[in-house]
């Protein structure tokens, strides 16, 4: 997610450009200051002139392969070097390397008497001699107007400074002069009448009790510039300038879904979670379990091998990790892989602009893949509304384009206006989940709905939200005749349920057991009537039987009696079928 | 007297010991180049020397164009520059030196008669 720094010095068509190598810097000025002229860098007291130059200065040695040359007029070249240490600069080394000149050029005014017309050549023989040294490309001059309270006559200055200005432009040198910032004018003496190219204006202001660093181009001849203020930061790698031009809506998109670590929240949201590179939000009365969800959410991630960073701007990570711990999730172990890294900050710490700052500088550190903010409303606070709105849409830009998920926790008040004061920011957001404290019955119950998931399916009903020793569990709320219930009523309707469902089992039971019965007896009937008819039928096949024999009998004594009375024939051949089948009966 | 104008030693350190105990001052004169003004400045001072400082003094100019790196050891900004090493305090005047003898007896470095007659 890095920005790939501009290193090709400007279009070919525009102003040669030398790249500053500062974080936003060359992004505004579009490919940096204007190569062999001077730039003109003022504003007031500590609001990083000197920074801003040195870190010119070491970059373009550093990365551009630049020499330079630092005179400084106010602080001792010792000084400089560990003052620009802090920043993890190596000014010693490159010193000693030859790849910058420090010269620091000190008059005592009290031991100086003018005597006499004078000019500035020994300063001229100086720079020059540094600039050949180490065949310097750049120059940065910190304060001269130093000189205007050290040296008599300012009239000899002026001329001399314009001279000064001249002779850099001839030397090729790109030049950084730094300048107090003045009352009514830019600089206290007038030094923008001479560098007319490149003004750049620093600023250091408080709003709220909270101060903010700002930098604007005020002037850039013969270049397209950013004109805004442009907030800028100065952290423990040099300053870096947050440009509010990347507000382009081309990001790539992933379908990859990714689990929230509540396998019911999952289910809800079309069965398999939010689409990585999302932005979520989770908005909620105080005490809805907005930081539960989102610990669970960073614990699953971690599980999956991701990097997860957790701004928290309420609790301090040590706070969360034990609260995690009484419902039973273990984050520290993730702590330790370097999966996930906690960073806490009060709100009013410092200006919104600088806690965006410091959120990039973190997140373009540990690339993550997933990034908690919670909550953001308290960092919202800090500033106005189209600030915070502005703030948030940079953010989500900035992490949808690193393919970065994104889980902003939103702490609303109690009362109906949930949707209504989130409205700023959800449409920024591709899914909104929001909880809720439902009240009665002496309770207080948590549910939670979807309530939008772009482009996914999801779930359309109230859920109840449990916290327990054991996490966190999603649970259908009971929705009845009676309307949504929740917590012991819930439990209260699930007993009568089951009393009514128990009731029915016996029933069905006793009917069973009755049936059962019946049909007992019914079989014993039924074998009683067969034994009746077996019996009876035995009778009659005795009967039978005996009904034969007596017409077998009959029929031969006939047959016989038929032989003896000499009876035709055909009487005689049809009589023996008879008995057979009188035997057969 | 005449003061020597070496170019090419290297007097940052040479003259103080040597100079100090047998003369009153040391000046150091740095000029750039052979312009107008430097050529003004070393005639003043010679004028000084010669006048007012009675051969108690050793004069160096230098000419930064020929050694730069003198300019920033000594803290050069102005040109001309002429140091006053000693006697202390260390003191500095920049200009081509027009007022310099003036300049001595408000310091009171040298006798104001010396004006007056």
């Amino acid at each position: 997610m890095k920005k790939p720094r501009p290193r090709s010095s400007a279009p070919k068509t525009g102003l040669p450009k030398c790249p500053t190598g500062i974080q936003g810097l060359d992004e505004i000025t579009s490919g940096g200051l204007p190569r062999g002229r001077p730039t003109l860098v003022c504003g007031g007291a500590g609001c990083g002139k000197t920074l801003l130059a040195a870190e010119f200065l070491v970059r373009g040695a550093v990365e551009f392969g630049e020499p330079g040359v630092l005179m400084a007029f106010e602080e001792t070249e010792a000084e400089l070097k560990a003052n620009v240490a802090s920043l993890g600069f190596d000014l010693d080394g490159l010193v000693r390397r030859k790849k910058i000149v420090v010269d620091y050029v000190h008059i005592e005014r009290s031991e100086v008497q003018e005597s006499g017309a004078y000019d500035l050549e020994g300063l001229f023989v100086r720079l020059g001699h540094a600039i050949d040294s180490v065949g310097a490309k750049r120059v940065v001059l910190d304060t001269l107007e130093v000189l205007f309270s050290s040296l008599p006559n300012e009239a000899v200055l002026r001329a001399e400074l314009q001279r000064l200005f001249r002779w850099l432009k001839d030397k090729g040198v790109t030049a950084v002069i730094t300048a107090e910032r003045g009352r009514e004018s830019l600089t206290r003496h007038g030094l923008e009448e001479y560098v007319s190219d490149c003004v750049i204006v620093l600023d250091h202001r408080v709003n709220d009790q909270i101060a903010t660093r700002h930098l604007r181009v005020v002037k850039y001849r013969g270049t397209l510039h950013g004109t805004n203020e442009f907030p800028f930061l100065i952290g423990e790698d040099g300053i870096s300038v947050l440009p509010i031009t990347s507000l382009s809506l081309n990001h790539t998109v992933s379908s990859e879904r990714i689990a929230t670590g509540i396998p019911r929240l999952d289910a809800m949201l079309g069965g398999r979670g939010f689409f990585r590179g999302s932005s979520i939000l989770l908005t909620g009365t105080p005490g809805t379990g907005k930081t539960i969800i989102s610990a669970n959410f960073a614990q699953a991630a971690a599980r999956r091998g991701e990097r997860v960073l957790f701004f928290s701007f309420e609790e301090s990570p040590a706070q969360i990790i034990r609260n995690m711990h009484s419902i039973g999730l273990r984050l520290e172990p993730h702590v330790k892989r370097g999966l996930l890294r906690f960073h806490s900050a009060r709100p009013s710490l410092y200006g919104l602009e600088m806690h965006l700052a410091t959120m990039f500088k973190e997140i373009a550190a540990f690339q993550p893949h997933v990034v908690i903010i919670d909550p953001i409303t308290s960092l919202m606070g800090s500033g106005t509304d189209s600030e915070g709105k502005g703030m948030v849409t940079r953010l989500i830009d900035y992490l949808k384009a690193g393919q970065v998920t994104s889980l902003f926790t939103s702490l609303t008040q109690g009362g109906h206006a949930l949707q209504q004061s989130e409205a700023a920011m959800s449409s920024l957001m591709d899914s909104w989940i929001l909880l809720q404290d439902f009240e009665g019955n002496g309770e207080r119950n948590r549910v939670l709905y979807v309530l939008k998931a772009r482009g996914m399916a999801h779930s359309n009903q109230i859920r109840e939200f449990l916290i327990s020793d054991r996490g966190v569990d999603v649970v259908d709320a009971y929705i009845g005749a009676s309307g949504v219930l929740t917590g012991s009523a819930r439990a209260a309707q699930n007993a009568l349920e089951k009393a009514a469902v128990l009731a029915s089992q016996q029933e069905a039971a006793r009917l069973k057991r009755e049936v059962e019965r019946k049909r007992a007896a019914i079989d014993r009937q039924i074998s009683g009537l067969r034994s009746d008819y077996e019996s009876e039928s035995a009778e009659l096949r005795r009967i039978a039987e005996q009904v034969g024999t007596s017409t077998l009998m009959l029929t031969s004594e006939r047959a016989a009696s038929g032989i003896l009375r000499q009876a035709d024939a055909k009487v005689g051949a049809s009589a023996p079928g008879r008995p057979k089948h009188g035997r057969k009966l | 007297m005449k003061p020597e104008k070496s170019r090419r030693s290297a007097p940052t350190v040479k003259p103080r010991p040597a100079a100090r105990p047998r003369s009153k001052f040391v000046l150091r004169l740095f000029v750039a180049g052979a312009t107008a003004r430097s050529r003004q400045a070393v005639l003043h001072l010679q004028q000084l020397c010669a006048a007012d400082l009675k051969g108690g003094c050793t004069l160096e100019v230098i000419d930064i164009y020929q050694q730069p790196e003198l300019a920033r050891a000594n803290q050069i900004v102005a040109t001309p520059t002429l140091v006053v090493e000693f006697p202390r305090p260390m003191r500095r005047f920049i200009g081509n030196l027009a007022n310099i003898t003036g300049l001595f007896v408000e310091l009171d470095l040298i006798p104001a008669r010396k004006l007056t007659v």
